[in-house]
C-alpha cells in the first residue's frame, strides 16, 4: 500500500505521535475522572465498558422457564376463555344451494340461468349479543396469487384524474378502448352472492354500513370516482356496481379489494345490530352467484360475535397454554436434573477437550 | 554556509578495500543506448530541448488507488466482483421485468446503500493515502536554480536533470546520481532503513570528476548520463556518464536512492535521474500478497450452500407452481378453473398451456423472491466489523510501547480472526526474541575471565533450574557505575582504572587497545558536553567501542589516516592522548569473519590489530600467540553457552619490510579491475593476518527482550507450537531456548545435526556427491530415532500422566537442507509436530521461508510468523498472518508484515486476547447472519406454500429491503466490534481458552449448520404460530378479519423481535451499546412502519396507516407477538441450557467459575475478586495443561 515508504513512515510518526496526546494515564484518578467523559473513552477503546454478562447458571435456566410458564398458562386461559365467550354460527351452503339434479355438474348450474336463490335456516344456540358480524367465508380463493393481488391501479381507485392508469389491470383493464373503472381483476371478481335474513319471520337488518376500514374509505377510494365500463367486458367476473355510487361508498368493493392474505378467509358482508336469542331461528334467503365450483371452492356463511379478542380461535390459547406447559416440564427437568446429577459451578473438571462437541477433529 | 565547510584531509574511501571500488562487468555497460538501457539525462540542464523532448515524468507522487475522474468506475468495478454483489445486481436489473416479485426500487434501495456504504470506505481510506502524498509531494528541497543558486523546490517539481542539495538527516526527494558531498573526496553515508529495513549505513562514493567544490559543482553543466531504464532491482544500476569527452561508467555506488537518508554528512549535490514513479523506491513498491482467513474461505463455502438451498426451494417452487397452473384450464382448454385469475387471457408467465415455460419464469422470481437467504450485507458488515476490531488493536495500551512510542499497527483488517486460529508460531530470533542492543559484559583477557554480571540467559537457566537468588545479586545492585547503553560490564578489577594494578595489565591494555582502534566507527563529540557519541555499522561494533571507552581507552577522533585515543597509562595510571596512524583497514566480511586494521603505534612500530570468529581466529595464531588458548576456548565454550556472541581478539607486530612487501602486492590487488579482484584482495589479506598472538575473547550479550519467556510460556500453554529460526550458532540457540523458556527442564532433547565425525571425513575428500547421499542417509535415520523416541514416550505417558514427557527439536541449517527434502519433509514434520518446540539453527532467510510453507501446507493449520528483518520478509508472507516486530530493525519486515507490534511480548496479548476475540466475534457474526437470513428468507418460501407459490412475497416489498440494512444490520455489527467472552484478564490468565480458536470450535460445521437449523425452525414457529392463530377469524373487536398486509405486519415483527431477541441472548456481553443496538432496531423496525405507514397510499401500498389503525389496536396481534417470539427462541435457550449442563464450553466454565467466586468472595474486599483462584482449581488446571501437552503429542 504504501510504496511512498518515506512519507508514510512520517505520516505513522506524526499519527502515533498524536495517539500519544491523546493517551490516558494508566492510573485513573476515579474520583475526578468519573465525571469526565474521557474514563468512558478510554474505557471505550480498551475495550473495558461495564457490561452485563449473562450466563446461563442452573437457577436462571430454571426460573426463565418458570417465569415464562407463569405467564403463559394464564394468558392462555383467558385466550381461551376469550375464544370461548364468542359465538359463532357457520354454515357450509355451496353444496346445498345446488339443486340436487344439478350437482353433477355444479360449474355448469352457476354459469347458468337458472334462478340461484336459496333458503337456509340457522338456529341460535346461545344468546348473540350485538354487534353481531355477517361474514362470507371462501376457501380455496387463492386473493394473494400474484397475478390477482398486481392487478389494481391504486391511483385509479383514489382520483378521476389518474382514469387511464390502467397498465397494470390487465386484462380487466380496459371495455372496448374505455378505461373500467375500477379495474384489474380484483374488482372484477367482487363477490356477488347476497344474504337477507329474517328472524321468526321478521326482516332482521343487516347494515352493510361501516364495514370497511375507515383509511380505505377516505384515502384509498376516492369519493369522486364513480364505476364507469365496469363488467362490460367480454366475460363478466362477479357483482356489477351502481355507477351512481362513489367507490369511497361502494363498502363491498372495498372490503372485497382488501385482499386475503391466505387461501382461506372471511370477509366482512355486514353487521346485525340486535341481540340474537338462544333458541331464536334465523331464515337467510341468499343468491348463490358467485362461482366457486369450477376450484373447487368452499362457501360459507358466518355469524359471529366479537370478544376483547376478535373471533372464534381457540389456537392462541391453546399455543399458550403448550407452550407455558413445555416451558413447565423444562423447569422441572432441568429442576431434577441438577438435583440428581449436580454440577459444581464452573467445575474446572468438566475443562477437557474430550468433552467438547466440537473437540473432535 | 559555516557548517558546510569540507572536511579536509578526509580520504575515507582509502580505507575501504573491499565494499567502494567494485569493478564493473563492461557487458552491462556495452548495453547502453539499447532496449532497456535508453535513458537519458542531460545533468543540470532540464530545459535542453533535447531533454524536453523526453519528457520524463515528474517527481509527484501518487500512492492513491483512484482519482477523482476513475473513482466512481474502478470502484464499482471492485465492488462487483465479489460473486454475491453480481447476483444482486442481476436481481436488481431483472427486478425491473415484470419477473420480479416486488418493486425495482426495493431492491436497489439496499444494494446502493450497501454498496455506497463500501465505496465511502475506500474513497477515505483513499482520502488519507492522498494526504501522505500530498505530504510528500510538498515537502521541500534544495534545487539549483537558472541563477546558480540553490533555492528551495516543492519535491514534486523536481525534474530529471535537476541538480539538488540535500542536506544531513533529509531524506533523498528521487534517485539521485552523487556528484559531491561535504568530504573532499566525495563520499557519504546513507540509511537505507526504508528500503532494505538494514540500519547500518552505507557508504556512497562519487566519481572522482565530479567530486569538486560545491562553488565549482554549481557549473556542472552538459554531463550527460545514459543509463537503464527505470527498474525495481535495488542494488544494481548501469549507466554511464559522459562529460567532457569521456565516458565515466557509474554503478549503484553513485546512486542516492530515494526515501533513504544522508547521515554522518553535511550535504551532498546529485542530479536526480529517476524521478516519482520510476524511482528505485516506486518500482518496488507492491502491494502485499493479499490474505484471506481461513473463516472468509469457509464463509464462500457457506455462501454457496445457501445458493443451493435457495436454488433448492426456488426449483421446488416453481415445479408446484407449475402443476398449479396448468390445472387451472381444464384438460380440454375450454374451462377455466381458476376464473378469478383469467387463464384465458394471461401473459406467458401464468399461461396454463404453457406451464413449463412460466414455471421456468417462475423460477427466476423465485429465485429473487428468495434471495433474502443470501446476506447482502454480509460482505460489508464483516468488512466494517474487521475495521474497528483494527482500531482496538491499534488503540490497546497494552500493546503500547511507551520507549519507542510505537503502538500496534494491523496494517491489514482481514486477519483479524486468523488471529485467533494459530496453531504455529515461527519466530525469528535476533531482535524478535532478543532487543538487538549489544551489551558488553565479559571478555576474558590473557587467560583470566572478567566481567561478574550474569546475562539473562544465566539468570533464566538458574530460575529453571530452581536455584536461589542470585549469589552476587547485592552486588551488582552495589554497582557504581552509571548505567551506559551497550555497556553492561562490572568488575571490580578491572573498572576504574584498577586494572593498572592487575598482574596481566600490559595485556588488558593492549587487549583494549584493540577494541579501540580496530574497527570502523566514527565519533561524533557532543559540542556543548563533550560526551562522545558512536556512529557504528555494527551494534556489535559500538560496544566494543563504547566499552574500551568506559575503561579509559577513549577513542575521540577519526582523520583520514589517524585515530586518536585518550588513554591510561599503565605504568604511570595517567591520562595520555595517543595518536594511531592507521594504515589499512581489512574490513569484515561474512566470509571472512574477522577484521583487522594495521596502524603505526606513536613508538612508531607496525602493528596488526584483529578480532573475528573463533573458528577463523585460532587457525591463525603463531605457535607462540597460543599462551592461553586452551583457557580462552573454555571461556568461549562458557559464554556461548551463556546466550553470548564472542569474538576473538588477537595482534601481531609487523616488521616494516614485510610490511612494505605486503603492501605493495595489497595496492596492486586493490588497484585491479578484473573479476577476481575480491579473490586476490582477501588472498593478500590472508597474507598479513596470520601468525597473531592471542589476547583473548569478548562476549556480547544479545539480551532477551522484556516479557519474552513468559509471553512464550503462556503461548505453549495456549497449545501453540512455536518454532524458531534463527541464523545463531546451535549452542547460542539452545541457550536462548532455555533463556525464553521454549526449552524447558525435564523437556527430551532431540537434536539433529550433521557434525559427525564420518560426514566430516567425507567432506574432506570432497565428494560432494557422497557427502549429500551419507547427509540424507544420516537425517533420516535421525528423524526415524526421533519419531521412535517420541512415540515411545507417549505410550508409556499414557500410564503416568503426572509428569508428562515433552519433547524439544534442534536442527541445524545444514541438516535443515535434507529435511526439507520432499523425500523427508513429512517425517520431518511429523516429528516436529510431536515436538512442544522446534528450533532450526543457522537457516537462511529461504530456509526460514521454505519451513513456513512446510508448516502451512504440512499440517493444514494457520502458521504466523514473527520477525523484525529484511531476513524475515519471505516468511513473513510465507505464512498465513505476518508480524512485524516495528524495533530497531527498520521497517522493512513491517512494511511486509501484517501486523506490526514493538515488542515481542505484545504478541500474546494480540492472540490471546484479541485473536480470541475476533475469531469468536467474527464466527458468531457469520453464523448469526445466516441465521437471521434464514429465518426470514424461510418465512417467504412458507408463505408461499400458502399463495400458490405465486410469487407473491408476504411482505410489503419495502419491509423486506429494509430488513438487512435497518433492523437487523447494527446490532450484529456491535456484536462483531464489542462481544466477548470473557475479558482480557481471563483470557490472558486460562491461555487455554485460546483452542477454541485453533481447533475451529466456533465455526465448525456442526455448529453453522445448527445456527442454520435453528433459522428454519425459527421461520417454522414463526410463520405457523401467525397463520393460525390470526387465520380467518375477527382479529379485533370490531369484527374486521386480517387481510394481507396485517398479516405481513405481524409476521414481519415477529421476525423481526425473535432475530433481535436472539440476538440477545447469545452474545456474551452487554454494554449501553448492545442495549442501544438490538431495543434500537425494534425501535426503528416501528418508527419506520409508522412514517411508512403515513405517506399517501399510492406509495406505501399495503403498508398504509397499517399499523397505527389495524394491527396496533388489536390485542392479538400483541399476544401473537409475544408467543411468536418466546416459542421461537425456546429452541435455542434449551439447547445452550443443555450444552452448559452437560458439554460446557470453556468459556461457560470460566465464567461461572468467576461468578461463583464473587458469590463467595462477595463480602470480602474487592481484590479479592480479581484475586488468585482456589488452590485446588489451580491445581486441576495444571493438571490440564499437562493432558493437553499430551494430546498434543499425540497427534
Amino acid at each position: 500500500m504504501s510504496s511512498n515508504t518515506a512519507s508514510s513512515s512520517a505520516g505513522s510518526g506524526d499519527s502515533s505521535a498524536a495517539r500519544k496526546n491523546s493517551k490516558r494515564p494508566k492510573c485513573i484518578d476515579y474520583s475526578s475522572a468519573l465525571l469526565s467523559l474521557t474514563l468512558l473513552d478510554s474505557k471505550f477503546t480498551q475495550q473495558e465498558l461495564p457490561a452485563c454478562k449473562p450466563i446461563l447458571t442452573p437457577g436462571w435456566v430454571i426460573s426463565t422457564f418458570l417465569i415464562v410458564s407463569v405467564i403463559f398458562i394464564p394468558l392462555g386461559v383467558i385466550s381461551l376463555f376469550a375464544s370461548q365467550d364468542v359465538v359463532e354460527i357457520v354454515d357450509r351452503y355451496d353444496n346445498d344451494c345446488i339443486p340436487a339434479p344439478a350437482r353433477t355438474n355444479k360449474v355448469a348450474f352457476i354459469q347458468g340461468a337458472a334462478p340461484k336463490s336459496c333458503n337456509r335456516t340457522l338456529t341460535v344456540t346461545k344468546r348473540m349479543k350485538q354487534p353481531i358480524y355477517v361474514y362470507y367465508q371462501l376457501e380455496n380463493f387463492y386473493q394473494n396469487h400474484r397475478r390477482y393481488v398486481k392487478s389494481r391501479s391504486d391511483s385509479q381507485l383514489r382520483s378521476p384524474k389518474f382514469e387511464n392508469q390502467i397498465s397494470a389491470c390487465k386484462p380487466e383493464d380496459d371495455a372496448g378502448g374505455k378505461p373500467i373503472v375500477p379495474c384489474g381483476l380484483i374488482a372484477w371478481s367482487l363477490f356477488n352472492g347476497t344474504y337477507t335474513l329474517s328472524r321468526n319471520n321478521t326482516p332482521l337488518a343487516v347494515n352493510k354500513k361501516g364495514i370497511a376500514w375507515k383509511s380505505d374509505k377516505e384515502h384509498k377510494f376516492g369519493n369522486k370516482v364513480f364505476p364507469k365500463n365496469f363488467q362490460k367486458g367480454n366475460l363478466t367476473g362477479g357483482a356489477t356496481l351502481n355507477p351512481d355510487i362513489p367507490l369511497s361508498e361502494q363498502e363491498d368493493l372495498i372490503v372485497w379489494m382488501r385482499t386475503a392474505a391466505l387461501p382461506t378467509f372471511r370477509k366482512l358482508y355486514g353487521k346485525i345490530e340486535t341481540d340474537l336469542e338462544n333458541g331464536d331461528t334465523i331464515q337467510v334467503t341468499l343468491q348463490n352467484n358467485y362461482n366457486t365450483y369450477s376450484f373447487s371452492g368452499n362457501k360459507k356463511l358466518v355469524l359471529s360475535t366479537t370478544s376483547w379478542l376478535g373471533g372464534k380461535n381457540d389456537f392462541l390459547g391453546i399455543a399458550y397454554l403448550t407452550v407455558g406447559g413445555i416451558c413447565f416440564f423444562l423447569a422441572l427437568a432441568f429442576t431434577i436434573m441438577y438435583l440428581v446429577k449436580p454440577r459444581r459451578l464452573g467445575d474446572p473438571s468438566y475443562l477437557s477437550w474430550n468433552r467438547n462437541p466440537g473437540g473432535g477433529r | 554556509m559555516a557548517g558546510e565547510r569540507r572536511h579536509k584531509g578526509m580520504r575515507l574511501s582509502k580505507l575501504y578495500s573491499f565494499k567502494c571500488l567494485k569493478p564493473f562487468s563492461k557487458e552491462d555497460h556495452s548495453q547502453i543506448g539499447s532496449r532497456g538501457y535508453s535513458r537519458v539525462v542531460f545533468c543540470n540542464d532540464p530545459d535542453n530541448p533535447e531533454a524536453l523532448q523526453l519528457n520524463y515524468r515528474g517527481n509527484y507522487v501518487s500512492t492513491t488507488k483512484y482519482t477523482a475522474a476513475n473513482f466512481i468506475p474502478k470502484s464499482l468495478f471492485e465492488q462487483f466482483r465479489r460473486v454475491a454483489n453480481i447476483y444482486f445486481l442481476v436481481v436488481a436489473f431483472v427486478s425491473f421485468s415484470p419477473l420480479a416479485p416486488y418493486t425495482a426500487p426495493s431492491v436497489l434501495a439496499p444494494l446502493l446503500f450497501v454498496i455506497g456504504a463500501t465505496m465511502v470506505k475506500e474513497g477515505v481510506e483513499d482520502l488519507r493515502r492522498r494526504r501522505q502524498d500530498i505530504e510528500a509531494n510538498n515537502r521541500r528541497v534544495l534545487v539549483l536554480s537558472k541563477n546558480g543558486e540553490f533555492s528551495k523546490t516543492k519535491w514534486k517539481n523536481l525534474r530529471v536533470g535537476d541538480l539538488v542539495k540535500v542536506h544531513k538527516d533529509e531524506y533523498f526527494p528521487a534517485d539521485l546520481l552523487l556528484l559531491s558531498s561535504s568530504y573532499e573526496d566525495g563520499v557519504c553515508y546513507v540509511e537505507t532503513m526504508n528500503l532494505d529495513g538494514e540500519t547500518n549505513l552505507k557508504l556512497k562514493h562519487a566519481l572522482e570528476i565530479t567530486s569538486v567544490e560545491e562553488s565549482s559543482i554549481k557549473n556542472f553543466r552538459g554531463g550527460v548520463i545514459k543509463c537503464e531504464d527505470p527498474n525495481e532491482h535495488l542494488y544494481s544500476f548501469v549507466g554511464t556518464l559522459h562529460y567532457q569527452g569521456q565516458q565515466y561508467p557509474l554503478s549503484p555506488q553513485q546512486m542516492l536512492l530515494r526515501d533513504s537518508k544522508l547521515r554522518n554528512t553535511d550535504f551532498i549535490v546529485g542530479v536526480v535521474v529517476f524521478t516519482g514513479h520510476d524511482t528505485k523506491v516506486m518500482q518496488n513498491a507492491t502491494d502485499p500478497p493479499s490474505k484471506r482467513s481461513k473463516i472468509e474461505r469457509k464463509m464462500d463455502k457457506i455462501v454457496y450452500i445457501l445458493f443451493s438451498i435457495l436454488i433448492v426451494i426456488a426449483f421446488t417452487g416453481s415445479v408446484f407452481f407449475g402443476i398449479i397452473t396448468r390445472r387451472d384450464v381444464t384438460d380440454d382448454g375450454k374451462k377455466m378453473r381458476r376464473w378469478y385469475l383469467r387463464p384465458d387471457r394471461t401473459t406467458v408467465f401464468y399461461e396454463p398451456r404453457r406451464a413449463v415455460l412460466a414455471s421456468f419464469f417462475h423460477f427466476l422470481t423465485a429465485l429473487m423472491l428468495y434471495g433474502y437467504l443470501i446476506p447482502i450485507s454480509l460482505y460489508v458488515s464483516i468488512e466494517v466489523v474487521k475495521v474497528l476490531q483494527s482500531i482496538f488493536i491499534n488503540q490497546d495500551q497494552e500493546m503500547y510501547h511507551e520507549e519507542t512510542d510505537r503502538p500496534a499497527r494491523a496494517r491489514t483488517s482481514n486477519l483479524n480472526e486468523e488471529l485467533g486460529q494459530v496453531d504455529t508460531i515461527l519466530s525469528d530470533k535476533t531482535g524478535t526474541l532478543t532487543c538487538n542492543s549489544m551489551e558488553f559484559v565479559k571478555c576474558s583477557i590473557s587467560g583470566t575471565a572478567y566481567g561478574r554480571g550474569m546475562t539473562e540467559v544465566e539468570l533464566a537457566l538458574r530460575k529453571q533450574k530452581g536455584m536461589s537468588m542470585r549469589p552476587q545479586d547485592d552486588e551488582i545492585k552495589a554497582n557504581p557505575t552509571k548505567s551506559v547503553k551497550g555497556f553492561n560490564f562490572w568488575d571490580e578489577r578491572v573498572v576504574d582504572g584498577q586494572w593498572i594494578n592487575q598482574p596481566n595489565a600490559e595485556l588488558i591494555q593492549k587487549f583494549f587497545r584493540v577494541l579501540a582502534i580496530c574497527h570502523t566507527a566514527i565519533p561524533d563529540v557532543d559540542g556543548e558536553s563533550g560526551e562522545i557519541s558512536y556512529e557504528a555499522e555494527s551494534p556489535d561494533e559500538a560496544a566494543f567501542v563504547i566499552a574500551s571507552r568506559e575503561l579509559g581507552f577513549e577513542f575521540f577522533a577519526r582523520s583520514q589516516t589517524h585515530i586518536s585515543l585518550h588513554e591510561i597509562d599503565h605504568v604511570s595510571g595517567e591520562k595520555v592522548d595517543r595518536v594511531y596512524e592507521l594504515l589499512h583497514v581489512l574490513e569484515f566480511s561474512s566470509s571472512r569473519k574477522r577484521m583487522s586494521v594495521i596502524v603505526r603505534n606513536p613508538e612508531n612500530r607496525l602493528l596488526l590489530l584483529s578480532k573475528g570468529a573463533d573458528s577463523v581466529m585460532f587457525e591463525r595464531l603463531a605457535k607462540h600467540g597460543r599462551q592461553f588458548e586452551r583457557e580462552t576456548k573454555e571461556h568461549i565454550k562458557r559464554y556461548a553457552e551463556a546466550g553470548l556472541r564472542t569474538l576473538v581478539i588477537a595482534y601481531r607486530e609487523v616488521d616494516e619490510e614485510e610490511y612494505r612487501i605486503w603492501e605493495e602486492e595489497f595496492l596492486n590487488a586493490k588497484t585491479l579491475v578484473t573479476e577476481d579482484r575480491d579473490a586476490l584482495i582477501d588472498a593478500a589479506a590472508d597474507k598479513i593476518e596470520k601468525d597473531l598472538i592471542l589476547l583473548g575473547s569478548t562476549a556480547v550479550e544479545d539480551k532477551l527482550q522484556k516479557g519474552v519467556p513468559d509471553c512464550i510460556e503462556k503461548l505453549s500453554q495456549a497449545g501453540v507450537k512455536i518454532w524458531v529460526l534463527t541464523g545463531d550458532k546451535t549452542e547460542t540457540a539452545i541457550n536462548i531456548g532455555y533463556a525464553c523458556s521454549l526449552l524447558r527442564e525435564g523437556m527430551e532433547k532431540i537434536l539433529i545435526t550433521l557434525d559427525s565425525p564420518d560426514i566430516e571425513t567425507l567432506e574432506k575428500q570432497g565428494d560432494k556427491d557422497a557427502v549429500a547421499k551419507a547427509s540424507f542417509q544420516s537425517i533420516k535415520k535421525q528423524l526415524r530415532e526421533g519419531m521412535s523416541q517420541t512415540a515411545a514416550a507417549a505410550t508409556t505417558d499414557d500410564s503416568a500422566n503426572e509428569k508428562p514427557e515433552m519433547f524439544g527439536l534442534v536442527i541445524d541449517g545444514k541438516s535443515l537442507t535434507f529435511a526439507l527434502d520432499k523425500k523427508l519433509e513429512k517425517e520431518f514434520l511429523e516429528l516436529a509436530s510431536r515436538c512442544g518446540s522446534v528450533i532450526c539453527c543457522r537457516s537462511s532467510p529461504k530456509q526460514k521461508a521454505l519451513v513456513t510453507r512446510l508448516v502451512k501446507t504440512g499440517t493444514g493449520r494457520t502458521t504466523l510468523a514473527i520477525g523484525d528483518g529484511a531476513n524475515d520478509v519471505g516468511m513473513l508472507q510465507e505464512a498465513d498472518i505476518g508480524v512485524g516486530i516495528s524495533g530497531a530493525e527498520g521497517m522493512q519486515a513491517v512494511m511486509a508484515s501484517d501486523f506490526a507490534i514493538a515488542q515481542f511480548r505484545f504478541l500474546e496479548r494480540l492472540l490471546l486476547v484479541h485473536g480470541h476475540w475476533c475469531y469468536r466475534r467474527i464466527a458468531m457474526m457469520i453464523c448469526y447472519f445466516f441465521y437471521k437470513n434464514l429465518t426470514f428468507g424461510f418465512t417467504l418460501f412458507w408463505y408461499e406454500a400458502y399463495a400458490s407459490f405465486s410469487g407473491k412475497p408476504a411482505y410489503n416489498d419495502w419491509y423486506m429491503s429494509c430488513y438487512n440494512v435497518f433492523f437487523t444490520s447494527l446490532p450484529v455489527i456491535a456484536l462483531g466490534v464489542f462481544d466477548q467472552d470473557v475479558s482480557a484478564r481471563l483470557c490472558l490468565k486460562y491461555p487455554l481458552l485460546y483452542q477454541e480458536g485453533v481447533q475451529n470450535i466456533l465455526f465448525s460445521w456442526e455448529r453453522i449448520l445448527g445456527w442454520m437449523l435453528n433459522g428454519i425452525i425459527s421461520s417454522m414457529i414463526i410463520f405457523f404460530l401467525t397463520i393460525n392463530t390470526l387465520a380467518s377469524q375477527a382479529f379485533r373487536k370490531d369484527g374486521q378479519v386480517v387481510d394481507y398486509s396485517v398479516l405481513g405486519v405481524t409476521m414481519y415483527s415477529c421476525v423481526v423481535w425473535t432475530v433481535n431477541c436472539q440476538m440477545a441472548i447469545s452474545i456474551n456481553y452487554f454494554t449501553w451499546i448492545q442495549h442501544c443496538f438490538i431495543w434500537g432496531s425494534i425501535g426503528v423496525w416501528y418508527l419506520f412502519l409508522v412514517i411508512y405507514g403515513s405517506l399517501p397510499p399510492t406509495f406505501s401500498t399495503t403498508a398504509y396507516q397499517v399499523f397505527v389503525e389495524t394491527s396496533a389496536p388489536s390485542p392479538i396481534c400483541w399476544l401473537t407477538l409475544v408467543l411468536v417470539t418466546f416459542s421461537a427462541l425456546l429452541p435455542y435457550f434449551t439447547y445452550r441450557a443443555f450444552q452448559i449442563k452437560f458439554r460446557p464450553m470453556y468459556h461457560d466454565i470460566i465464567v461461572e467459575q468467576r461468578r461463583t467466586e464473587r458469590f463467595e468472595s462477595g463480602t470480602r474486599t474487592a481484590s479479592a475478586v480479581s484475586g488468585e483462584l482456589p488452590v485446588q482449581v489451580e491445581f486441576t488446571l495444571h493438571h490440564l495443561k499437562a493432558n493437553l501437552s499430551r494430546r498434543d503429542s499425540w497427534n
